[in-house]
């Protein structure tokens, strides 16, 4: 038999306990839920947006009847309980209905306040609570009349621009000198303020209501600053106090709201509840997001899963007015052992505010600019040390190493930063969902991961990254990689993975190419595909296939020349290594030698035929090649380190040493850049490098996917390791995912863009796959590590490298036969 | 206008090329992946690119500067691009790979 579980309130905690719970395990329980209103489940928050007549009551039901039908669930709408009876195990409703239950959810939320004035019970003085009041606001609001809005918080400010947006004239009445204070300090305040009042709403700060007067009605409003006005409604938003009285009756232990556990639990060990009516470790809820948290341990408790307890919630707000950005959380006031951090411009209606506290953000407060909001949360609740961010950090995310993100906000996001405040719903979830789950609309994301689900606020955004995600699916054209064919890297990726393959061409059958021979784009991939799968040893790489870089192992320039770079491991070279290279120059009579940004030697104007004779010359004195052609690796730069350096911590040039040794050779998608800087001042400039080490006293931070190119892009961290051959096995496990992970002529950076940086730290930070890729890093770069240079020489293939002369003067013209 | 000797056809590495000094004309002379012999100037219309260098595929070659596609037979760029580089009469016979080109 099932456990039957009975909900007290139809309302949002309560409901999506429910629908967290079936999700889990639909089939446990027998469920029934009573609901005071006479409705289905709907979004409360949304009520701001039915008043101003954005949205219909249609468009803010979370579920509808039959999605009760659907579930088993008995619905009891317009039927308030009146009592519990915990010895029973029963309940009571208005109704007259008696209910047994194994399980009880008490979930009903709370009752406005409305402070003791007189004439506080006529008609049309109301709160902003429930849908009922909206409809009587939205009867009752008369244009020759004025409106008053009490109480200057988010619902205050909601309900009188909903007014406002009427046309009738509004009157907001605040206790103290500035809107918002729970929210926002003086200079937000006033901001704010002055947007609002651009809507037609009259602010009356530092006043109250002093007197209602009519007869049945309102007619007249007093305030404390004894002026009066005519006025037909009067809207109390003047704070929430838990509905607690049906668990009092019940002998349930209760303070300020239903007193629970960790696991939402009442004193009575049958009896759970969730929601503004509850006090958790001495804290009750007025906003969604914690509600939700507590739902979540909720469910997975009643679901009989393993859960970690709740454990309170960091609260951060937006406010639901058109046109007005307006983000706070946390600490957002501060105090005289904070600091802060300010940047305003009164005139663009700009104001963003950190409060500092031992170089963390402890609070936000952002006006008129919320882009960065979703950062600023993370670096908040990660207790990140911002100080070497501080100077820019107020510019926002984009500004930091003008990485070109600028606009582009979905894209500049990291997985883990929050998109939906009200179900702490990061951009990694909803990028996750999209693609296991194959979501195509807002709908399915909302439904699925309830991103967006609530206040709404977030909707924006969780379209760019569904259109982001999706890409070319979204207008369900995929695009094939070139015009050879309609299939995009991940499937043909696919394809090589599964069958088996000698050389492109056998490809290109397999997956009906639509010409022969593919073309410049298609073929090098498909090769490199085929090298990254096979390794060197298995798979002949076609060197018609590849480009001329990678083909000549020598960079061509703009004349046709070629330039030459031997490998100068680490950046470090002798003597004596200087006078080859210089002997070698000068036999050559090479024009130009150039330090590269890498830290190698550069030799320029080199021609075609001249190749093979220096690369010999300098094979002789113990040269490789540099590989500065290479979708391979490029160099390892390293700083002086601790040898020499006043600040070094760690030992950079043998580290960079050693880490050139380990990871020359092997093909990757792209170019593939390294640094290791020997303490935070990074004077390798380890982070924008595809792999960056930086040493610190502890050991290194290891840092992934930046990039110096066109669009700078600086690294993430990916983590500190203490030991050196810590850092030689994510060395080689980061390399070899990207190998085979990323799609051709795909840059770390542009990899972890699309796939997200949680993705690669699934795998690299989990030890048992971090140690399968290092493995197979090893294994491929076993026939890899070969020098291309000596190899091209003794296999024949610089023979092609020589012109054949032709001097007409002294050859024949010759007649061939048939001619 | 006159044939001339150049190599064996062996010595051109199949959908692959060896260049061809003349005097002062520098021709590059493709195997494409059927065995065919192309002879091309070795200059790409665009901006002078050798063309030599680049990937042959089908009976074209794309540059490897800028990536235009010139077609080996006509020398004429493919595709959006316009332009046009001369090309040279080429034969093989007896495995040896001869050109006609006018001496001065
Ligand atoms: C206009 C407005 C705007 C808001 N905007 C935001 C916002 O932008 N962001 C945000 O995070 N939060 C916002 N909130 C707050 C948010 O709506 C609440 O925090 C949330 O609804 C609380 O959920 P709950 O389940 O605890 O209570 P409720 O959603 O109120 O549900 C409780 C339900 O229980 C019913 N009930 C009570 N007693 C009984 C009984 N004895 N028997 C049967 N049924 C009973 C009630 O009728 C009610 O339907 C807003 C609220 C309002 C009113
Ligand atoms: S990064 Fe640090 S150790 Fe390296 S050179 Fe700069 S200051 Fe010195
Ligand atoms: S920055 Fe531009 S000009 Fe300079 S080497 Fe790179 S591609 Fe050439
Ligand atoms: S020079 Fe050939 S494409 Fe530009």
């Amino acid at each position: 038999m099932k456990e039957k579980l009975v909900v007290i309130g139809n309302g949002m905690s309560g409901l999506r306990v429910i629908e967290d719970l079936l999700e889990l395990e639909n089939d446990k329980y027998d469920i029934t839920v009573y609901g005071d209103e006479p409705y289905v489940n709907y979004n409360r928050i949304m009520l701001s947006y039915i008043l101003s007549q954005e949205k219909t009551f249609e468009d803010t039901i979370i579920n509808h009847q039959s999605w009760y039908d659907e579930n088993n669930i008995t619905l009891n709408k317009g039927d308030k309980v009146v009592s519990i009876n915990k010895e029973d195990k029963t309940i009571t409703s208005k109704s007259g209905k008696i209910e047994s239950y194994d399980k009880l959810l008490i979930a009903t939320g709370s009752n406005p306040f409305i402070p003791t004035t007189p004439g506080s019970d006529l008609n049309n003085v109301i709160a902003f609570r429930n849908k009922a009041d909206v409809d009587t606001i939205i009867s009752t609001i008369d244009k020759s009349k004025t409106a008053v809005v009490v109480g200057g918080g988010l619902l205050g400010l909601e309900a009188a621009y909903g007014i406002a947006m009427h046309g009738v004239k509004t009157i907001l009445v605040h206790r103290s000198g500035s809107i918002l204070s729970q929210q926002l300090d003086t200079t937000g305040g006033r901001l704010l303020q002055k947007n609002l009042e651009s809507y037609g709403i009259e602010f009356k700060l530092n006043t109250t209501v002093k007197e209602i007067s009519g007869t049945t009605e309102v007619e007249t409003v007093t305030f404390s600053d004894g002026k009066s006005v005519e006025s037909n409604i009067v809207v109390f938003a003047t704070g929430i106090i838990p509905n607690k009285e049906l668990a009092i009756d019940a002998g349930l232990e209760s303070k300020k709201g239903i007193l629970v556990d960790d696991f939402m639990k009442t004193s009575d060990e049958s009896i759970f509840a969730v929601g503004e009516c509850v006090e958790h470790n001495g804290n009750t809820y007025g906003l969604v997001a914690p509600l939700y948290e507590q739902g979540k341990v909720l469910a997975k408790k009643l679901a009989g899963k393993e859960v970690e307890g709740y454990s309170g919630s960091t609260l951060s707000t937006r406010l639901k007015i058109s046109g007005v950005d307006l983000f706070s959380a946390g600490d957002y006031l501060g105090d005289e052992t904070t600091e802060e951090l300010i940047l305003l411009d009164e005139k663009v209606g700009v104001y963003k505010k950190l409060v500092i506290y031992d170089n963390k953000i402890i609070g936000i407060v952002l006006y008129g600019d919320t882009a960065d909001a979703s950062w600023y949360l993370k670096l908040l609740k990660e207790h990140t040390d911002i100080s070497d961010l501080r100077t820019k950090i107020l510019f926002g995310k984009s500004a930091l190493g003008d990485s070109g993100h600028g606009g582009d906000d979905v894209n500049s996001m990291s997985d883990d930063e929050e998109v939906c405040g009200c179900n702490g719903v990061c951009k990694g979830d909803i990028v996750n969902a999209i693609k296991d789950k194959d979501l195509k609309s807002l709908d399915d994301v909302k439904g699925c991961t309830k991103a967006g689900a609530s206040c709404g606020s977030c909707i924006g955004l969780v379209e760019q990254i569904l259109v982001n995600t999706l890409g070319d699916e979204y207008d369900n054209t995929p695009q094939g990689i070139c015009g050879c064919t309609d299939k995009g890297h991940a499937e043909i990726k696919q394809i090589i993975d599964e069958g088996d393959f000698d050389n492109v061409y056998d490809v290109f059958k397999k997956a009906q190419w639509k010409t022969e021979d593919g073309c410049a784009k298609c073929r090098p991939a498909v090769n490199y595909y085929l090298l990254a799968k096979y390794n060197d040893d298995k798979y002949m790489n076609d060197k018609r296939s590849a480009l001329v870089n990678d083909r000549n192992f020598a960079n061509i320039q703009k004349d046709g020349t070629y330039s030459v770079v031997p490998r100068i491991w680490g950046g470090l070279t002798t003597p004596k290594e200087l006078k080859d290279i210089a002997d070698i120059a000068v036999k050559y009579e090479v024009p130009t030698i150039k330090f590269t940004g890498g830290q190698r030697l550069d030799m320029f104007g080199v021609t075609k035929e001249q190749l093979a004779p220096m690369w010999k010359d300098l094979n002789d004195c113990g040269f490789v090649s540099g590989q500065a052609y290479a979708k391979g690796l490029r160099t390892v730069k390293t700083c002086v380190g601790n040898t020499y350096c006043r600040f070094g911590t760690q030992d950079s040039m043998g580290m960079g040493v050693k880490l050139e040794k380990l990871t020359w050779g092997s093909w990757t998608p792209h170019k593939y850049k390294i640094a290791v800087s020997g303490c935070p001042r990074n004077c390798a400039e380890a982070t924008i490098k595809d792999f960056g080490v930086i040493g610190v006293d502890s050991g290194w931070e290891l840092h992934i996917a930046g990039n110096g190119g066109i669009k700078v892009r600086v690294t993430d961290l990916l983590c500190k390791v203490e030991t050196e051959e810590e850092v030689y096995e994510y060395t080689k496990a980061f390399m070899q995912f990207y190998r085979e992970d990323a799609y051709y002529l795909e840059r770390t950076a542009h990899w972890i863009e699309r796939v997200g940086l949680q993705y690669i730290k699934d795998d690299m930070l989990n030890e048992e796959k971090r140690k399968y890729w290092a493995a197979r890093f090893d294994e491929s770069q076993k026939s890899a590590q070969v020098d291309p240079w000596a190899k091209a020489i003794e296999d024949g293939f610089t023979k092609e490298f020589d012109k054949i002369v032709i001097n007409p003067e002294d050859s024949h013209s010759f007649e061939p036969k048939g001619v | 206008m006159a044939w001339y000797k150049i190599t064996e056809v062996e010595s051109i590495p199949s959908m692959g090329s060896r260049i061809v000094k003349i005097g002062e004309i520098e021709i590059a002379i493709f195997k494409t992946k059927d065995g065919s012999i192309f002879a091309i100037n070795n200059i790409c219309p665009h901006k002078q690119g050798k063309l030599s260098e680049g990937l042959v595929h089908e009976n074209v070659v794309t540059c490897p500067l800028h990536n235009w596609d010139v077609d080996l037979a006509s020398g004429e760029a493919l595709g959006n691009d316009s332009g046009c580089t001369n090309v040279y009469e080429s034969k093989i016979e007896d495995g040896l790979v001869y050109l006609n080109f006018i001496t001065k």
